[in-house]
C-alpha cells in the first residue's frame, strides 16, 4: 500500500464525527470576497510574454490585458481596443484604444505602450513573429491610436493580437516593455482587472491578487466569455495557495480551507466525486499525451518505422491505463493533431488512430523497414503522476512491435536537459519521450510546436518535414477560415506521412470546487465570471 | 569560555567553506538544466540556449564558483534564477514557519519523551515499560508523512479541530500560528519522541543501578526527586547529545512535513529549488543549514557544562 492508497482508504472510511465546533477552522470570508484557489503549479515567473507555461498565462490574464480577446467559440473581439479600421488594400490597420484604460501604477495606457509591448512579444511568440515578419512599420499615431503598415496583407492580425495558449500579447508600460525579450521583466504592472500583490508573494507558497479599482470593463452587451467581453472582478481578493501534494490539496478542499483546485490528481477524483459539497469539472480544452521521437537518430530517423507505429498505439488502452477506466469521462481516445474543440480540428485521416490496432502488422513493417535491433532509449520521468504510467504503457507497445527498449528513469528536470542532446543514445542522447501538448497550443499550425518540421530549429526531436512547413506558411497567408480549415486537413494528412510525433489521447484537466462557487469558465481559470456565495 | 566560543565559530568558517564548495560541485555535476526547466516543455533548443547565456550558466565551474563566493563575501546570496528575488529575502520569508515548527517539535518531543523514558526505566520489565517501548518502536518506525496524513485525516478532515494544511504567520497572533503547526509538529516529532524515549530509558536504567541512587533511596529521598533530580540530571549528557543530533533529523524531516502540510518553510523552499535546479537558492539554504548545525553543536557543548560541572572548556 502506498501513501495515496493509504489516504484514499482513510478518506473513504468515516470513523470520526465532528465533536467540538469551537475548534473548527475559521469560516469562509463573509460574502465570499476572497477566493482561495490552488493552481496547477507554482507561480515562479511573472512575465507572460516571456513564459508559455499555463500558470504564467493564467496569472497574465489576471494582471494584464490584451488588445483583442477570444470568446468561448474562438471568435475575436476587441478588448483593450475600441475597434479598428483597415485600408482598402489591407496593408494598413489602425487600432484605437478604449478611453480610460490605466495601468496599476495609475498611469494611462497609451498607444506607445502597446507598440513597445507588441514589439517585445513578437520576438517571443510564433504568431507574433509571423505578424512582425510582415510589418513594415508599427507606430503610435497619438495617445490612443496605433497603426500597423504591412508589407503584405495579414488577415489574422486581430486574432494574432488575441493569442492565447502561448506567449501572451500582454500590454505593459513602455518602460517595462523595453526589457530585452530574452530577459524577464522585473515589475508586474499591467492593466488587467487584478493587481498582483508582489509584497505578499511567497514563491512556492502563495500569490495574492487584489481587485484593481481603476479597471474599466468593456460595456459590451454580451456576457464575459473566455478572454473577451467585460472582465468583471467579483472577488476583492484572489489567493493562490500553492499545494504541490495532491492529497493535501484534496483534503484542504474537503475541509473547506480552500474553494477550488485547478487540477485534481486522478487518484483523488473518486473521493471528491463522493463528497456532496464538492463539484468536479473537466476543462473544455484537453491536453494531449504525445510520444515524441528523436528524428536524428536510428531507428526513428526512418519515417517508415514511425509510420508503422501508427498501427500499434492504442489511444484508448493508453488513456485507460494511465488515468483509469473510472475516470473515462475525463479522457478521450481518437484524437488527431489538432484540439477537438479548435475551429481547425478535422477528422481527415483519424482512422489512423481509431481503426483496429494491428501490432503484428506494425512489427512486420518495422522489420521490413530495416530495423536492426538498435537500442531504443525511452526517457521516463517518474516524478510526474501521469507521465510515468503513460510512458510505461507506451514502452510496452514499443516492445510488442519488437523494438529493443531501454527505459531510463529520471526526474523531469533531468529529462528536460537530456532531451536537448542530439547525440546517439549511448552518448547521452535519447530516442523517445512522452509529454503533453497543451490543447490551446494545438489550435492552429502556427503555434503548434509539435508539427514544426524545420529540422534543427524545430522542437526537440528535430523533424525535417518541408511539406509541413510549406502548409504552415500557406495557412498564415490564407484569406479566410474555410481555406485555413482545408489546409489543416492537408496538414493532418501530411503529419501521418512524416509522423513528427504520435498523439496518444486527450485528457482534460479536472478542476474541483466547493459547491458554493459558480459561473466558472470552462476553457481555463480566468476568474472574471466566477462568483461564490458566502 | 568566550574564547572557546570564538574559536569554535572561527573553526566553523572552513567547515562552511568546504560545505559550500562541495554543494556547488555537486550541483555542477548533477544532471538537470534550470534553463530548460525555465523555458518550459515546448521551448526550442535555441530558446534554452538564449536563457543559458542570459543566466551565465555556460560559464566554467571556477568562474561560477568564484563569482558566487565573491558575492557571498559581500553579503549577497544572489538572485533566484526563476523568481529574480534575492535569495536572502526568500530565506528570511521562510525562516519563521520552519523555526517555529522545529521549536514546537522539540518542545512536544522533549515534553513527551523524557517522562515516558523515565517511567519506562523506573517501571523496568513491567507492562508500563513494555507499552512505552511498543509506542517508542512504533513512533520511530512509522514514517512521519504517514503520521502526518493520518493526523490530518483525523483531526483536520473528520474532527475539524485543526487545519489540514497551511501556516498562519505569527503577525496574525501566536495562537493561530501555533494552532496551524500542531499537527505538523506532532507528525515531525513522532520519530523523535521514539528515539528520545529509548535513549532516556536506556541511560536511566544505567544510572538507576548506581550506588548513589541506592543511597538516596536508603536515606528516604522521595522517588520523584530521585528520578528527576538525581538520576535524570546525570543522564543529561547523552540526552542532550541526542537532542542536538536530532536537530539534523528535524531539518531533514521538515522537508517532508512541510510538503505534506503545505507549510511555506525552508524545507519546501529546498525541495522546490532542487526540483527546478535553482542553484543560488539551493546554495543559500544549504549554507544556512550547515551554519545551523555548527551553532547547534556549539550550543550542545555549552549545555554540557551546565548539566555536568565536571566539564570545562
Amino acid at each position: 500500500m502506498n501513501r495515496r492508497d493509504f489516504l484514499k482508504l482513510a478518506a473513504q472510511s468515516a470513523v470520526f464525527t465532528q465533536l467540538a465546533p469551537f475548534f473548527t477552522a475559521p469560516a469562509h470570508a463573509a460574502g465570499k470576497k476572497e477566493l482561495r484557489y490552488i493552481p496547477e503549479a507554482d507561480l515562479n515567473i511573472l512575465d507572460p510574454v516571456w513564459s508559455t507555461s499555463t500558470i504564467v498565462q493564467v496569472y497574465g490574464h489576471l494582471v494584464f490585458d490584451t488588445l483583442y480577446g477570444f470568446d468561448k467559440d474562438y471568435n475575436v473581439h476587441p478588448q483593450m481596443a475600441e475597434g479598428h479600421t483597415v485600408s482598402d488594400d489591407k496593408l494598413q490597420w489602425t487600432i484605437k484604444l478604449r478611453d480610460g484604460l490605466q495601468f496599476h501604477d495609475g498611469t494611462p495606457v497609451l498607444a506607445k505602450d502597446c507598440v513597445a509591448s507588441i514589439n517585445r512579444w513578437g520576438k517571443r511568440d510564433f504568431m507574433g513573429a509571423a505578424l512582425l515578419g510582415v510589418v513594415d512599420t508599427l507606430t503610435a499615431i497619438d495617445d490612443r491610436t496605433l497603426q500597423f503598415k504591412l508589407k503584405k496583407p495579414f488577415p489574422l492580425l486581430p486574432m494574432t493580437l488575441a493569442t492565447s495558449g502561448s506567449n501572451m500579447p500582454a500590454i505593459m508600460p513602455e518602460r517595462i516593455a523595453m526589457t530585452s525579450p530574452t530577459e524577464q521583466i522585473r515589475e508586474s504592472i499591467g492593466s488587467g482587472p487584478y493587481r498582483f500583490a508582489k509584497e505578499q508573494w511567497v514563491s512556492g507558497s502563495k500569490a495574492v491578487f487584489e481587485k484593481f479599482a481603476g479597471y474599466k470593463p468593456r460595456s459590451d452587451s454580451f456576457a464575459p466569455s473566455y478572454t473577451a467581453g467585460p472582465k468583471i472582478a467579483h472577488f476583492e481578493k484572489i489567493v493562490w495557495n500553492i499545494i504541490p501534494d495532491a492529497s493535501t490539496a484534496a483534503a484542504a478542499l474537503q475541509a473547506g480551507e480552500i474553494d477550488m483546485i485547478e487540477m485534481v490528481g486522478a487518484d483523488f477524483l473518486p473521493v471528491l466525486k463522493a463528497d456532496p459539497n464538492i463539484k468536479l469539472m473537466p476543462r473544455s480544452t484537453p491536453n494531449f499525451a504525445v510520444i515524441r521521437f528523436n528524428h536524428l537518430q536510428p531507428p526513428f530517423n526512418n519515417p517508415a518505422i514511425r509510420r508503422a507505429l501508427l498501427k500499434a498505439f492504442d489511444q484508448r488502452a493508453i488513456m485507460s491505463g494511465t488515468f483509469g477506466e473510472e475516470n473515462a469521462a475525463f479522457w478521450q481516445p481518437g484524437v488527431g493533431f489538432f484540439s477537438p474543440d479548435s475551429p481547425m480540428t478535422t477528422t481527415v485521416g483519424l482512422e489512423a488512430f481509431t481503426s483496429p490496432r494491428d501490432v503484428k502488422k506494425a512489427a512486420e513493417e518495422i522489420k521490413a523497414a530495416g530495423y536492426n535491433g538498435e537500442r531504443v532509449v525511452v526517457l521516463d520521468p517518474v516524478d510526474y503522476p501521469w507521465t510515468h504510467p503513460c510512458t510505461l504503457l507506451a514502452a510496452d507497445t514499443l516492445k510488442k512491435v519488437g523494438l529493443n527498449v531501454d527505459i531510463q528513469a529520471m526526474d523531469w528536470g533531468t529529462l528536460m536537459q537530456r532531451r536537448l542532446s542530439k547525440e546517439p543514445a549511448d552518448k547521452g542522447g535519447w530516442n523517445v519521450f512522452l509529454t503533453a501538448l497543451s490543447g490551446m497550443s494545438n489550435f492552429n499550425p502556427v503555434g503548434h510546436i509539435g508539427l514544426r518540421g524545420n529540422g534543427n530549429d524545430a522542437w526537440v526531436g528535430w523533424p525535417t518535414a518541408p511539406r509541413l512547413e510549406e502548409l504552415r506558411q500557406q495557412w498564415l497567408d490564407a484569406p479566410d477560415i474555410a481555406t485555413q480549415k482545408k489546409i489543416c486537413e492537408e496538414i493532418q494528412k501530411q503529419a501521418l506521412i512524416d509522423v513528427p510525433y504520435i498523439p496518444l489521447g486527450g485528457f482534460a484537466t479536472v478542476s474541483g470546487y466547493r459547491s458554493n462557487v459558480t459561473d466558472i469558465q470552462l476553457q481555463r481559470p480566468l476568474f472574471f465570471t466566477m462568483t461564490a456565495k458566502g | 569560555m568566550l574564547s572557546h566560543i570564538a574559536r569554535r565559530l572561527l573553526a566553523a568558517l572552513p567547515v562552511m567553506g568546504f560545505v559550500a564548495l562541495f554543494v556547488f560541485g555537486l550541483l555542477y555535476l548533477a544532471p538537470g538544466d534550470p534553463a530548460a526547466i525555465m523555458a518550459g516543455d515546448q521551448a526550442t533548443a535555441a530558446d534554452i540556449a538564449r536563457i543559458r547565456i542570459a543566466l551565465k550558466l555556460d560559464d566554467p565551474f571556477p568562474i561560477r564558483f568564484g563569482n558566487w563566493v565573491w558575492s557571498l563575501l559581500r553579503g549577497d546570496l544572489g538572485l533566484s534564477l526563476f523568481t529574480n528575488q534575492p535569495v536572502a529575502a526568500m530565506i528570511v520569508q521562510r525562516l519563521e514557519p520552519t523555526y517555529l515548527l522545529m521549536l514546537m517539535t522539540l518542545v512536544v518531543s522533549v515534553t513527551l519523551a523524557l517522562p515516558i523514558g523515565v517511567i519506562a526505566a523506573w517501571k523496568h520489565n513491567t507492562s508500563s515499560d513494555r507499552m512505552v517501548m511498543v509506542f517508542a518502536v512504533l513512533s520511530f518506525s512509522v514514517p512521519s508523512f504517514v503520521v502526518g496524513y493520518l493526523l490530518a485525516f483525523v483531526f483536520g478532515l473528520q474532527l475539524r479541530w485543526l487545519p489540514v494544511q497551511g501556516y498562519v504567520p505569527m503577525s496574525n497572533g501566536l495562537w493561530p500560528a501555533v494552532r496551524s503547526l500542531i499537527l505538523p509538529a506532532v507528525a515531525l516529532g513522532s520519530v523523535y519522541i521514539g528515539l528520545l524515549a529509548r535513549i532516556t530509558r536506556a541511560t536511566m536504567l544505567e544510572v538507576l543501578a548506581q550506588d548513589y541512587v541506592r543511597t538516596a533511596r536508603a536515606k528516604g529521598a522521595e522517588e520523584r526527586k530521585i528520578l528527576f533530580k538525581h538520576a535524570l540530571k546525570n543522564c543529561s549528557v547523552p540526552i542532550i547529545t541526542t537532542i542536538g543530533s536530532g536537530v539534523a533529523l528535524l531539518i531533514g524531516g521538515a522537508i517532508v512535513t512541510e510538503t505534506v502540510f503545505a507549510i511555506p518553510g525552508l524545507g519546501r523552499l529546498t525541495v522546490d529549488a532542487i526540483l527546478r535546479r535553482d542553484y543560488p537558492v539551493i546554495q543559500g539554504v544549504i549554507l544556512l543549514f550547515s551554519f545551523m548545525y555548527v551553532l547547534v553543536n556549539l550550543l550542545v557543548d555549552m549545555l554540557y557544562t551546565v548539566f555536568d560541572p565536571r566539564i570545562r572548556y
